[in-house]
């Protein structure tokens, strides 16, 4: 506390980063290289910081602060760019007594192992996060509508089939349910109203009975050439496809 | 309309405004110059009207008006004006709540721009007979927001198969998201009579076919009337005059009196 040092002691140029360096050595990160106290070594000592504060410390995944940024960016990139986005939120199912029957420690095991999964059926360019205690989210930059039923399922899937060992000779399941919605083209959104959607459709997968997908119905501004042909007589609209 | 909480809406001790919606899904078709020119004709009948210039992030009701407004929706949502200072009167008889520029960051829906304009829209209804919000182009959240602050939503549509395209994608937008089962039309720049009939059946016959069989109920498309193209409108527009003043006998303005009228109905 600033308060309880007196207020005559002198400026001095030398910063505090025991706390800081100990916090990165604590979390498994590279120590700062270079001469100490130089401005290289003290930019590679914020960017562990940065990184540090953009993670979850059990999963290693984006956190939620991260998150909200990565899906700022994507709504500013999706109105420009015209590109469809899509967001996931997902719950692990029945988290509650997983924790209860086999303990909490057993409960981190789950979320590493189901964190683990998300990465690897996600592409690189996708951002998964841990984004509340057993929520995760995951932002599809350039997912088209068509698809997006099918990669939800395959998350799902690879999600259910997996076992999670919490003991020498014990295995457990467990199953997510999954909500997405798309920030459609050229519609403008924020990231709590994109949140907002996602939650709606996870709060139907969870009532529909877990372990499922729904997807917030998509597409409802495009016109397909099937509406135009109608609105303009099928002689004046011809389809060049 | 099913969404009116009364049916004491032609009477003056109406508790409450009658909100309107002005949206279009493209932009340039004549949205604002509908919705003054249409706050005009009400005025001239005897309403208390205000028109809210809902298009926050590229306002254009102030350079319509001609008016150079020192106080706008901007100060009022950053807490520097009292609403009562923002309310300015409009050359038609009918007061207006200008945007104004610098309001790009109310461009893209907050929970925060959510609050405000909820407020906004509020505190003036029990004031006015009616209001008439003024949307900005396109289907963002800020339109489909203000538009479900909205008893009715009126589509400026013109002939032509873009503005019809967008007019089609909004209505569509609405059904789905709004349940709306009324939407009110007038379509702009018409060259001849019977086009906005023609454009409204056209419309209703895609929304019977593609939209209302996913409902639950069915959206039906109301024509309020048509404007004819009328050199008139340029030169308003050009002298930033109200049709509804500068030319009150011009085929537009007559045109856009009987859409008032049948908006009384």
């Amino acid at each position: 506390m600033a308060r309880s040092q007196p207020a005559s002691r002198p400026a001095t140029p030398a910063l505090q980063l025991d706390l800081a360096l100990q916090l990165l050595r604590q979390a498994g990160h590279a120590l700062p290289e270079g001469t100490p106290g130089s401005e290289a070594w003290l930019q590679s000592l914020i960017d562990s910081l940065v990184d540090m504060s953009s993670r979850d410390a059990l999963t290693g995944l984006a956190n939620r602060r991260s998150f909200e940024l990565a899906l700022a960016r994507e709504i500013d990139r999706v109105a420009r760019a015209g590109e469809p986005a899509l967001l996931l939120a997902l719950d692990i199912d029945h988290f509650k007594s997983v924790n209860d029957t086999h303990g909490h420690a057993s409960g981190d095991l789950v979320l590493k192992a189901v964190a683990k999964v998300l990465l690897e059926c996600v592409r690189p360019m996708d951002m998964v996060a841990r984004v509340g205690g057993e929520e995760f989210a995951i932002v599809m930059p350039n997912c088209a509508p068509a698809f997006g039923e099918a990669v939800a399922e395959r998350v799902r899937l690879r999600v259910e089939a997996l076992p999670v060992s919490i003991g020498l000779s014990q295995q457990i399941h467990v199953s997510v349910s999954i909500g997405g919605a798309f920030a459609p083209q050229w519609v403008r959104s924020s990231p709590a109203l994109w949140i907002e959607r996602a939650d709606i459709q996870l709060y139907r997968a969870k009532a529909q009975g877990r372990n499922r997908v729904c997807l917030e119905p998509s597409a409802v501004s495009v016109v397909s050439a099937e509406e135009k042909a109608l609105l303009f007589g099928i002689s004046q609209f011809q389809d060049i496809e | 309309m099913s969404a009116a909480p009364s049916k004491a809406r032609n009477t003056k001790a109406a508790a409450r405004a009658r909100i309107t919606a002005v949206t279009s899904g493209k932009g340039g078709v004549g949205k604002t110059f509908v919705s003054c020119n249409l706050a005009a004709a009400l005025a001239r009948q005897g309403r208390r009207v205000l028109v809210l210039d809902a298009d926050l992030g590229l306002a254009n009701l102030d350079v319509m008006l001609n008016l150079a407004p020192k106080i706008t929706l901007h100060d009022v949502f950053t807490g520097k004006s009292s609403l009562q200072d923002a309310i300015l009167p409009a050359p038609g008889g009918f007061s207006a709540l200008l945007a104004g520029s610098g309001m790009v960051e109310y461009s893209r829906m907050t929970p925060e721009v959510r609050d405000q304009l909820l407020k906004v829209i509020e505190t003036v209804a029990p004031r006015y007979d009616h209001v008439i919000l003024d949307t900005g182009a396109g289907i963002s959240d800020v339109v489909l927001y203000a538009v479900s602050l909205a008893d009715q939503v009126l589509v400026v549509v013109t002939p032509e198969p873009t503005s019809m395209t967008d007019a089609y994608a909004t209505i569509k937008v609405l059904a789905s998201t709004q349940s709306r089962v009324q939407v009110q039309l007038v379509v702009n720049q018409t060259r001849r009579h019977g086009e906005g009939r023609a454009v409204c059946l056209q419309l209703q016959q895609v929304v019977d076919r593609f939209v209302n069989p996913g409902l639950a109920a069915p959206v039906r498309l109301d024509l309020l009337g048509q404007v004819p193209l009328d050199i008139a409108v340029r030169d308003s527009v050009l002298r930033r005059q109200l049709l509804m003043e500068s030319l009150p006998g011009s085929p537009a303005a007559l045109a856009v009196a009987a859409v008032a009228t049948r908006l009384l109905d």
